[in-house]
């Protein structure tokens, strides 16, 4: 057993890589989350980051999120892209003064020695006008190549972040094959065995490359997602409507705001498709990204009228004091009780 | 003399920020400084992609003393106005002296004296505030800090504030504040990879030498230089040469704190692919420059500019680098591959989903404007019109290709190439990319008659449409850069010596489409289409006469002389009838011509017509500019100019007084003298003369024809008195005067003629 090879070396397995920075991020106080059970395009969008994000409380986490891109698809023809790919999400806030530093240190932790590469910090500002976000930040580069994205969070859902909340996004596809030196994706090494055992990600998801550029493309079943849009849309608003805080009543808390969120994803995933499918006009394309950042806005203000958005104990204890949530800071409202 | 040193270190300044960030703060704080009575030698800021430096040399050690004598209250005045003043001048009583004023009395006096602030307390001050309010073009908060409102913002955080005065004298101290928790101090860090370490720096001259052992060039002007250097010895001795490119050299600077410049290689196989999108590609996403071979061609080389020495000599950064540029040729190679399988013909039903304005459709409508008019206008400029429609057709379908959507910047660039490899003709090729050309004023005019055609009715379609829904610049904003596409239609017509009648033009490329709304806005319904299309194109044509104004006045002519010639006058001299001779003239009412360009139409303009439209075709302008200003270059112009604004001063009073105007002709019966009937025989002759030569536009001609009025005007105004007391001879006088008023008229207002 002793000379079986290190199969979680991020140099040698996709794994391995995954496995190597969740540690190094465990390691710095995250929690560990696993991939939101909805299809989204970004990691951004798994409420751990998105809501997770607003309002006064501490909170650090990491996680692997599916991406789906469905334009991305090259029906598995492309070395360089895909429809569904991994991103490795970490998110801490507020962000720590030596973010920085954290993050050269987890490139260390994957291999990638700075006395030998060129790391690269190039100005990349960055915009959802899906989740009405930005935040301002870097392309992270290593030896010309772009390994991740770097965002200090000032707006999300329209709401300022107070305090401001540090993302890094790690392409891990793109990273692996850096680190494996392989020149397409499908080349990748998944569990870093040799022979016969070796699984390459080939293996794993060519055949689902192929289906879903199908789909995404050519079958999807359009009138179904415009429905599923309107569903989704119409769901989130109920859902927000049902959470609200009785009228007068002693709990100044939302009670619906994660469950109106999922709608917010869908109808996101659903516009994509649509999107991809060709469906959508020019002009009615931004007046989609408009409803569904309306949606992103109000589950927003109705995760700051909830504890973990924020409310104190004795804010929902002493419901008197309580001011409404939905334009007040988190800590302003800290201070206030 | 004492200095100070400042440094903001942060984590990576954006590139593009960079030189504007360093001059605010060497501003800012000079400014400041300036206004608190603090003169300075000298002031130099620099930006690395982590810092702002900024060095002030020879300042005073300490402001200067103030000495202030204040008035007081008299001796003896209520004890309440004297405890306001000691209140006020902040003194006792006992500090006060008494000054004695024969006529008013004793009075008190409060001398203050304030002894200058030591400079570091005054920049303690200032910089902090510098830094509070500092103009990044986008900032940010970051931290815990950015819990509270109002935290501090800067443009990524802010790490670090060095800020030491050096009097000469004693050791150098910290010039002590804080901002948003961060102290100043006198400690800096070198190169993020090769010496993080603290560095405690004194001075100025330590700071850049410790920076610079700590693998940091601080000017950024040097990191240039060395880039440039290095890339240049790099490529030379491998027998190459960089493509230069000073807004990718200025970038690069600004990504790097140490410049290590490596050389990369790419597959030949990909110098397949354009040269351009090569360059692209490269430049863009990798920030690398490209290089040429001896034979001049693109070699498969590029240099590229790292920010640490590495250990290894650079190989892994190199291999590195090759892999990305490798992969983002491929995808260049699949986009160029994909691209030339589909006809751009093909392309067009794709521009049917892409909007080019709100309010003015998509783009496939646009490119069907544009292909009616170039067709259109393709006869009188010599172009084929079947070509010129073709041109026109296909001249945006590349905006639907991958290439030019990964890279907008190589619109008509790759049109061409895919049109010339489908094996368009080379004139439809050729035009495809320089339809979008003249772009600036430095910019190459396109010659071939096919790209001359595009080129305009793009540009005149852009101009038309975007006036006909108010969409016109103000001031400096020009979102749709119609000053440019106006001095792009004037750079065509004058350059290639073309002549169009903008008139015709515009009305042509309304296709009979509905009027647009801002003219029928407040209007009679009823008013004629003709007449509203009128007004719509006189404003417009106004907007080419402000154009061509600027355009020849940055070539050196005359500005009064372009006024002079744009209120010129068709009417004929002294009621001599239109356009006597010639072609008869239009009534006016219906403007679109039947022809590009009439002969002789614009000269002898209908009464109806506004005088801006009689000068719709920018060649005869510009030439008759030119004959203008030849003519005054010789004595009699110069003298008939002269004369004519006299006579035209004389009328003004005159005319003004009489409540009448004198055009009209003279009664030969009623002149008394000789002078009289040589000066209208004169006028006579020469305005004949001169409308002749108009007719065939020799505005040479004309002009001489008028300068030799000048014998017959001086003799008349030597001998002649205008206000004679009999009112028949006065107005029959004032009539000649009105002949010649007329008769220069008709080339150019001379009252507009300055000196």
């Amino acid at each position: 057993m002793a000379s079986e090879p290190d199969t979680s070396s991020p140099a040698r397995s996709f794994q391995g890589l995954i496995l190597t920075l969740q540690r190094y991020w465990a390691a710095r106080g995250c929690v560990i989350l696993q991939p939101y059970d909805m299809e989204v395009g970004a990691g951004t969008f798994h409420p751990a980051t998105t809501l997770r994000a607003l309002g006064p409380r501490p909170w650090r986490a990491a996680y692997v999120q599916p991406s789906r891109r469905p334009k991305d698809g090259r029906y598995g023809e492309n070395p360089n892209r895909l429809q569904h790919y991994y991103q490795f999400q970490v998110i801490l806030k507020p962000n720590p003064p030596d973010l920085q530093e954290l993050y050269l240190g987890s490139l260390d932790a994957i291999g990638i020695d700075t006395g030998l590469h060129d790391i690269r910090f190039v100005e990349d500002d960055w915009e959802s006008p899906t989740l009405g976000a930005w935040g301002l930040g870097w392309e992270c580069w290593c030896d010309g190549m772009e390994v991740s994205q770097f965002t200090y969070f000032q707006q999300v859902a329209g709401f300022e972040c107070a305090p401001v909340a540090g993302e890094l996004t790690y392409g891990l596809e793109r990273l692996a094959m850096y680190l494996q030196g392989v020149e397409s994706i499908y080349d990748l090494n998944f569990n870093g065995l040799d022979g016969p055992d070796r699984v390459t990600y080939r293996d794993v998801f060519l055949q689902a490359e192929e289906e879903y550029s199908r789909h995404n493309f050519e079958v999807a079943d359009t009138a179904m997602l415009f429905r599923q849009f309107r569903d989704a849309e119409g769901a989130c608003r109920t859902y927000l409507a049902a959470g609200e805080p009785a009228e007068g009543g002693n709990d100044p808390r939302h009670r619906m705001a994660q469950p109106a969120y999922d709608q917010c994803i869908k109808a996101s995933h659903v516009f994509n498709l649509l999107d991809a499918r060709g469906v959508i006009s020019v002009t009615e394309r931004q007046s989609y990204i408009l409803r569904v950042r309306d949606l992103a806005k109000a589950c927003g203000a109705a995760w700051l009228k909830t504890e973990a958005g924020g409310l104190t104990w004795q804010e929902i204890e002493a419901p008197g004091l309580a001011r409404n949530g939905a334009e007040a800071g988190g800590l302003a409202r800290e201070k206030a009780a | 003399m004492p200095d100070l040193l400042l440094e903001l270190l942060s984590e990576e300044i954006p590139a593009r920020m960079q030189a504007r960030a360093a001059d605010d703060l060497r501003r800012l704080v000079t400014d400041a400084l300036v206004a608190q009575g603090f003169l300075y030698e000298g002031a130099v800021a620099f930006a690395t992609p982590r810092r702002l430096a900024l060095h002030i040399a020879g300042l005073p050690p300490k402001g200067q003393d103030l000495r202030e004598e204040r008035k007081g209250p008299r001796v003896g005045a209520p004890e309440a106005a004297l405890a306001g003043f000691l209140k006020s001048t902040g003194l006792t009583r006992e500090q006060l002296t008494v000054q004695s004023d024969p006529k008013k009395g004793d009075s008190y006096v409060a001398v203050i004296e304030r002894p200058g602030r030591p400079t570091p307390a005054v920049l303690a001050e200032i910089v902090p505030a510098v830094i509070r309010s500092f103009p990044w073009p986008k900032s940010m908060r970051w931290g815990a800090a950015s819990a509270q409102p109002g935290s501090l913002r800067w443009v990524r955080p802010l790490q670090s504030i060095l800020c030491v005065f050096d009097n000469d004298i004693e050791t150098p101290q910290i010039v002590p504040f804080e901002v948003d928790g961060l102290a100043s101090g006198d400690v800096t860090r070198g190169h993020r990879f090769m010496a993080p370490g603290a560095i405690r720096v004194r001075r100025f001259e330590d700071y850049v030498a410790a920076l610079e052992a700590a693998y940091v060039v601080l000017d950024p002007a040097r990191r240039r230089d060395m880039v440039a250097h290095d890339a240049r010895d790099l490529a030379f001795a491998q027998g190459y040469e960089v493509v230069e490119d000073e807004g990718l050299l200025e970038e690069v600077a600004g990504l790097v704190e140490w410049p290590v410049v490596l050389m990369g290689s790419f597959d030949a196989s990909f110098l397949a692919i354009p040269p351009e999108a090569i360059r692209a590609t490269i430049r863009a996403n990798q920030k690398c420059f490209v290089l040429r071979g001896p034979d001049g061609a693109l070699a498969n080389r590029f240099i590229l500019t790292a920010n640490i020495a590495a250990h290894d000599g650079g190989e892994a950064i190199v291999a590195g680098n090759e892999r990305v540029v490798r992969a983002r040729l491929s995808d260049a190679k699949f986009f160029w591959d994909g691209d030339l399988k589909v006809p751009l013909a093909d392309r067009l039903e794709k521009l049917r989903s892409i909007v080019y304005h709100e309010k003015l459709g998509t783009q496939f409508e646009r490119v069907e404007r544009i292909a009616a008019l170039a067709r259109e206008l393709a006869p009188a400029l010599g172009a084929d019109p079947d070509l010129a429609e073709r041109a026109a057709r296909l001249a945006k379908a590349d905006l639907v290709t991958e290439m030019v959507g990964e890279f907008p910047e190589l619109q008509g660039l790759m049109g061409r190439t895919y049109a010339a490899a489908q094996g368009e003709h080379a004139s439809v090729a050729a035009a495809i990319e320089e339809h979008y050309k003249p772009v600036g004023p430095s910019d190459r005019v396109p010659t071939d008659p096919v790209s001359v055609a595009v080129a305009l009715a793009d540009k005149l379609d852009t101009l038309v449409e975007f006036w006909a829904i108010g969409e016109t610049p103000t001031g400096s904003k020009d979102p749709y850069a119609l000053r440019r596409a106006a001095l792009g239609v004037i750079r065509l017509v004058l350059e290639n010596g073309l002549r169009l009648s903008l008139h015709h033009a515009f009305s042509r490329a309304r296709l009979g489409r509905p009027l647009p709304a801002l003219d029928t806005a407040g209007q009679d319904p009823a008013t004629a289409p003709a007449a509203r299309l009128g007004s719509f194109a006189s404003d417009l044509l106004s907007f080419f006469h402000d154009r061509l104004k600027v355009y020849l006045r940055d070539r050196g002519a005359r500005h009064d002389l372009i006024d002079a010639v744009l209120g010129a006058r068709t009417l004929s001299p002294g009621g001599r009838g239109q356009g006597e001779g010639d072609a008869p003239s239009p009534d006016g009412a219906e403007p679109p011509h039947p022809d590009p360009l009439p002969p002789g139409e614009r000269e002898r303009g209908a009464p109806g017509r506004s005088v801006e439209l009689a000068n719709d075709d920018l060649l005869t302008v510009v030439r008759r500019v030119e004959a203008l200003s030849r003519l005054l270059e010789t004595e009699d112009g110069r003298n008939l100019v002269a004369a004519t604004k006299r006579a035209a001063n004389i009328l003004r009073i005159e005319e003004a007084k009489d409540g009448r105007t004198y055009d009209g002709a003279p009664d030969p019966a009623g002149f008394a003298l000789a002078e009289e009937r040589a000066f209208a025989g004169a006028l006579d002759e020469a305005s004949r003369t001169a409308a002749d030569a108009l007719a065939r536009e020799d505005f040479e001609g004309a002009m001489r024809a008028l300068a030799e009025l000048r014998p017959a005007v001086d003799a008349f105004f030597e001998a002649v008195t205008v206000n004679d007391a009999d009112p028949a001879l006065r107005a029959n006088r004032l009539t000649l005067l009105a002949g010649l008023r007329a008769a220069t008229r008709a080339v150019a207002d001379f009252a507009k003629i300055e000196g």
